[in-house]
């Protein structure tokens, strides 16, 4: 708090400079961006590159075309999106019951610290051998990888974030009679353990994304699987696609996240 | 007269390290019902923990408590932190009806009688507004409004207006006593202020030692309004300071 009113004044007088700045800023990031372009297109025409090998950005809006009219671009982002929609909600409801459960009680954090400490080291992916093996390779697969992600994110941030709650505030709800364990939880721990719950939740968005490129590396149709496809056939092109698919829908994703989290926490200072 | 509070013998310690230390020491006080009792004291000699045990969030170790309440209230005691303590994820009239949540009003019902206690403390127009949208005066009279709006029957005020600015809170003290008279409430004013108790309460009780003993009991009669001035009251004013014990005159009076 002390902090956020001692730098306010200086951010105000910082960012008189800063909106001065900010038209050559997006200029400059922009010139940027241009001369990158421009260089990528040159690499190849110059016969530096093998134009097979590396695609001149001038040849991605035609792929990108002929992809999205035979209709296996909208195919391949909708079956992405379903598998991990599926596996951060999973992963996501599993880390906020079991990190909120070990948050509150002594006993249950106590119970399953050794589990933890086993399990958590694990890679997600190195759950890959026994995703196949109990699933096959198929979207339920891909949940699996996803959602384990997921869950050792979201499930130290609601962990940690119900640990810290402050006890002040608990009184408060005991000094009004509120003193069962639903009642504490829903008034006083859940909405406290909110932005750091969401905070974990963010994270996990990426790191879902990752884990679902990666099954589908593995052969869960999906983007990732379109892109391994597309790069046997030595269709660079596409694979170029797919790579900035990944990155637009991952930055869409995350923005509308950030979106949802500043409505959540409009109350915050 | 009929007493809502009946205290005999409380004792209360903490166990810390295997060591145990008595903080209230078999303390026996009556409650009128309706009174404005100003509890003083010096820091750390219980007084807080007195408000604690009544609330029920300290147990005593030993003696009883027998309130002796009218309406047949989950919650007939009220307390109102030191520090406002709003949960900072509701709206001003969401922290007011807080303590009204599972007593089987409509969410319309609890919102009317949130916006009552808040014309009571004159905050109905920020009802809307969140609580780090407001100053540190503000947010203490929505704590206020948040105890009021129970209907307790029994206001417990721990130090509530020390945090704030001089201006504040003399403006809180007189709204204070405006809402007593107006409500009838019992009210128990814990403050390290002698004259902030003197001002406010009917009956001041002095507490004082480790362990927290009661010390003194003074009727206050000035008649009301008053005025801060503590010259008719200064054989009161000194008789405090006397039990308080000198070296704690200054941590008593000046802050």
């Amino acid at each position: 708090m002390t902090d956020l009113i001692a730098s306010a004044p200086a951010r105000a007088t910082g960012s008189g400079a800063a909106s001065g700045a900010k038209l050559p800023a997006a200029g400059l990031a922009a010139a940027g961006l241009l001369v990158f372009l421009v260089a990528w297109e040159v690499v190849p025409r110059l016969g530096l590159f093998n134009p097979l090998m590396l695609p001149g950005p001038s040849a991605i809006p035609a792929a990108f075309w002929s992809e999205l009219k035979s209709g296996a671009w909208g195919s391949a982002v909708g079956s992405s999106l379903g598998h991990y929609t599926i596996g951060l909600a999973l992963g996501a409801l599993l880390g906020v019951v079991f990190g909120v459960a070990t948050g509150m009680s002594r006993l249950a954090e106590e119970a399953t610290a050794w589990i933890v400490r086993v399990l958590r080291p694990i890679p997600g992916l190195a759950w890959v051998p026994f995703a196949i093996i109990w699933f096959g390779v198929n979207r339920t697969a891909a949940v699996f990888i996803i959602a384990i992600g997921v869950f050792w994110i979201v499930f130290f941030a609601a962990h940690g974030a119900v640990r810290s709650v402050e006890r002040d505030l608990i009184e408060v709800a005991d000094a009004f009679g509120f003193r069962r364990w639903h009642e504490r939880l829903l008034k006083i721990l859940l909405p406290a353990a909110l932005p750091g719950i969401l905070v974990g939740l963010r994270t996990a968005l990426g790191q879902a994304w990752m884990a679902v490129v990666a099954a589908e590396i593995f052969g869960v149709p999906g983007l990732g699987q379109r892109m391994m496809q597309a790069s046997s056939l030595l269709a660079t092109e596409l694979v170029v696609v797919y790579m900035l698919t990944m990155a637009a829908l991952y930055g869409l994703l995350d923005s509308a996240f950030v979106a949802l989290q500043n409505w959540l926490l409009r109350w915050k200072a | 007269m009929e007493s809502v509070i009946d205290i005999r013998g409380l004792s209360l310690a903490f166990e810390r390290d295997g060591h145990r230390t008595l903080v209230l020491d078999s303390l026996d006080l009556s409650i009128a019902r309706g009174a404005f009792i100003g509890i003083v004291g010096a820091s750390g000699v219980g007084k807080s923990t007195l408000l604690r045990v009544l609330i029920g969030l300290a147990k005593a170790s030993a003696g009883e408590v027998t309130l002796s309440m009218h309406s047949g209230k989950r919650q007939p005691l009220a307390l109102v932190f030191q520090d406002a303590r709003l949960l900072p994820w509701r709206r001003v009239v969401d922290n007011v009806s807080f303590g009204l949540e599972g007593g089987g009003l409509s969410r319309a019902e609890r919102r009317a009688k949130a916006l009552d206690a808040l014309g009571i403390v004159g905050l109905v127009d920020l009802a809307d507004r969140w609580p780090h949208q407001l100053s540190g005066g503000q947010r203490q009279r929505v704590a206020l409004a948040r105890a009021l709006a129970v209907e307790p029957e029994v206001l417990l005020m721990d130090e509530p207006f020390s945090a704030l600015d001089a201006i504040t809170r003399e403006g809180l003290q007189d709204e204070l006593v405006r809402i007593w008279r107006l409500t009838g409430k019992t009210i128990l004013f814990v403050t390290h202020d002698i004259e902030e108790a003197i001002y406010l309460a009917d009956r001041v009780v002095v507490l004082a030692g480790a362990p927290g003993r009661l010390a003194a009991d003074h009727r206050i009669d000035t008649p009301r309004p008053r005025t801060r001035s503590t010259e008719a009251s200064a054989d009161v004013v000194a008789s405090v300071r006397r039990h308080l014990g000198a070296e704690k005159l200054i941590d008593g009076a000046a802050i």
